[in-house]
């Protein structure tokens, strides 16, 4: 490792160290998605928006968690400043957005759709507020932020054979050397650590959090047993089984390389929850990379690293996530998408130490504003994980 | 490069690097094995004979469990080893949940839907 451990970053006001720069524009529910879009793009590069399927028609636990995920995101450290869209009748309150955000010492502007009087006026009204919060952001500088205020969500994504060999150990490495120096990493996929859970558990700080894991772990193996089914075809994907992974259990053991050898397991979380212990945390999210990165990136993980073995492109609207493949086939096929190719470690012309080095630089770099393949591309993929029907 | 990879010396299977032929002579773990049957890239092979019923071992920890007698130096995968985890069809079907209900179809009287002529 070259023993980086600043990179440059905006500090908040709220004490947080953002990755990013963004004017944040929130649709309360659905109805304002396309609204919120037009006016993020119409506020570039600073506008992000986060498009969601839900925000009415939710009860109980959904509409928790679409309100504290939206929540976790105005109060995000890579978000400078907030523009809620509601459209008016919606179940979701826009105000408390803006509180939240305001909490954590943001600007925060609420507009509804139907108090301006309609798509155009909603439209015009947002993009004057979404451009006067980017003009006063665009005079934010970045300066040097010690590593120990960075959360690193780990995740991996269209694994095969080499994802467990290669890549996922590498990035454990980063893992283990960001929380070594004080950061800290998060972990989800829940169905994902089924089969090793006993790893993580191990290296609990306290029985207590070993209990939490292993119940989470419970209750996701009992929903899917409770269908009557079993979770063969969907864990492992039939494109894992492809690639030669055979039950989920050899994918678990794979894929939780990823949160560290040694790194210890501090905490389990909720669902978007935040992450306040440094080491490693467990959040309880569903396998589907985009509901599984956007919890990731609501509990604070500034930056995404993003493992994959069949390629995939998946990002975020406001963290930057860096795809690393140990598959030399997919580094070439689907370059555009990749930012690091591991695949040494298999040739046996890099060691997993210098591909973790290489990650970790990499790490700084895109925290320090360098641009993942997947920003560049344009990816910005939202989906808040929802469990309940839609009333 | 290396033709198998083999992780942990607790297990009895190796992940191919590359596709394995029959007859293939490969030196893994200090022992020597034969290729009994093709292995594509990715895929693992059985380092020593593993008895039906028995765990499949990888990264040192089980994978599930064989549902055949697998040869050394042959194939391992869906067809021979099964996973042990989230196996709702093996709770008896007393204890799932009913059948999701499917909508009623419409009444013979209620009119197709009209389309409009293009």
């Amino acid at each position: 490792m070259t023993g980086a451990r600043t990179f440059l970053g905006y500090r908040r006001p709220d004490g947080r160290v953002g990755v990013r720069n963004h004017v944040l524009v929130v649709p309360t529910v659905i109805c304002s998605a396309v609204v919120a879009e037009r006016i993020a793009a119409a506020a570039q590069p600073l506008g992000a928006a986060l498009p969601h399927l839900a925000g009415c028609g939710q009860i109980g636990p959904d509409l928790h968690v679409t309100h504290e995920t939206l929540a976790a995101y105005c109060q995000h450290p890579n978000v400078g400043a907030v523009l809620v869209v509601a459209l008016g009748c919606e179940q979701v309150v826009a105000q408390y957005l803006a509180e939240s955000a305001r909490t954590a010492g943001k600007p925060a502007e609420i507009i509804s759709i139907q108090g301006e009087g309609g798509t155009l006026r909603a439209t015009s009204r947002g993009t004057e507020i979404a451009q006067r919060l980017a003009a006063d952001l665009a005079r934010a500088e970045r300066e040097a932020c010690d590593v120990t205020s960075l959360i690193l969500s780990v995740k991996c994504g269209g694994s095969d054979y080499t994802s467990g060999l290669a890549s996922n150990p590498a990035l454990g490495r980063v893992a283990d050397r960001l929380v070594d120096l004080g950061g800290a990493a998060v972990l989800g996929e829940i169905a994902e650590i089924m089969g090793a859970e006993h790893l993580l558990a191990a290296r609990a700080t306290a029985p207590e959090t070993a209990t939490r894991l292993l119940r989470v772990i419970n209750r996701v193996e009992s929903e899917a047993m409770a269908l009557g089914l079993d979770i063969r075809g969907t864990q492992p994907s039939p494109g894992n089984i492809r690639g030669g992974l055979t039950t989920i259990e050899e994918k678990s053991l794979g894929a939780t390389h990823k949160g560290g050898e040694h790194t210890p397991l501090a905490d389990v979380v909720p669902y978007a929850g935040r992450i306040t212990r440094k080491g490693l945390t467990v959040m309880d999210t569903p396998g589907l990379d985009v509901e599984s990165v956007t919890g990731m990136v609501g509990g604070g993980a500034q930056a995404v690293v993003f493992t994959t073995g069949l390629g995939t492109p998946t990002g975020n609207p406001i963290a930057p996530v860096i795809k690393i493949t140990g598959n030399t086939r997919t580094a070439q096929s689907m370059r555009d998408n990749i930012d690091l190719d591991v695949s040494g470690v298999l040739d046996d012309t890099e060691t997993l130490d210098e591909a973790a080095a290489r990650i970790f630089d990499e790490v700084i770099a895109v925290c320090s504003g360098k641009l993942a393949a997947a920003e560049r591309l344009g990816h910005r993929e939202f989906a808040i994980h929802r469990r309940n029907p839609t009333i | 490069m290396r033709a198998a990879l083999v992780i942990s010396e607790r297990d009895n299977v190796a992940t191919a690097l590359e596709a394995l032929e029959t007859g293939q002579r490969l030196d893994l773990a200090g022992t020597t094995l034969m290729v009994q049957s093709p292995v594509p890239r990715g895929h693992k092979i059985a380092l020593r004979p593993i008895r039906s019923g028995e765990a499949v071992i990888k990264y040192g920890s089980p994978i599930g469990t064989a549902i055949a007698d697998i040869p050394q130096g042959t194939h391992v995968h869906t067809h021979n080893v099964a996973s042990d985890r989230g196996r709702g069809d093996r709770v008896p079907r007393a204890d799932a949940r009913e059948e999701p209900r499917i909508a009623e179809p419409p009444d013979e009287a209620t009119p197709p839907p009209q389309g409009n002529r293009r």
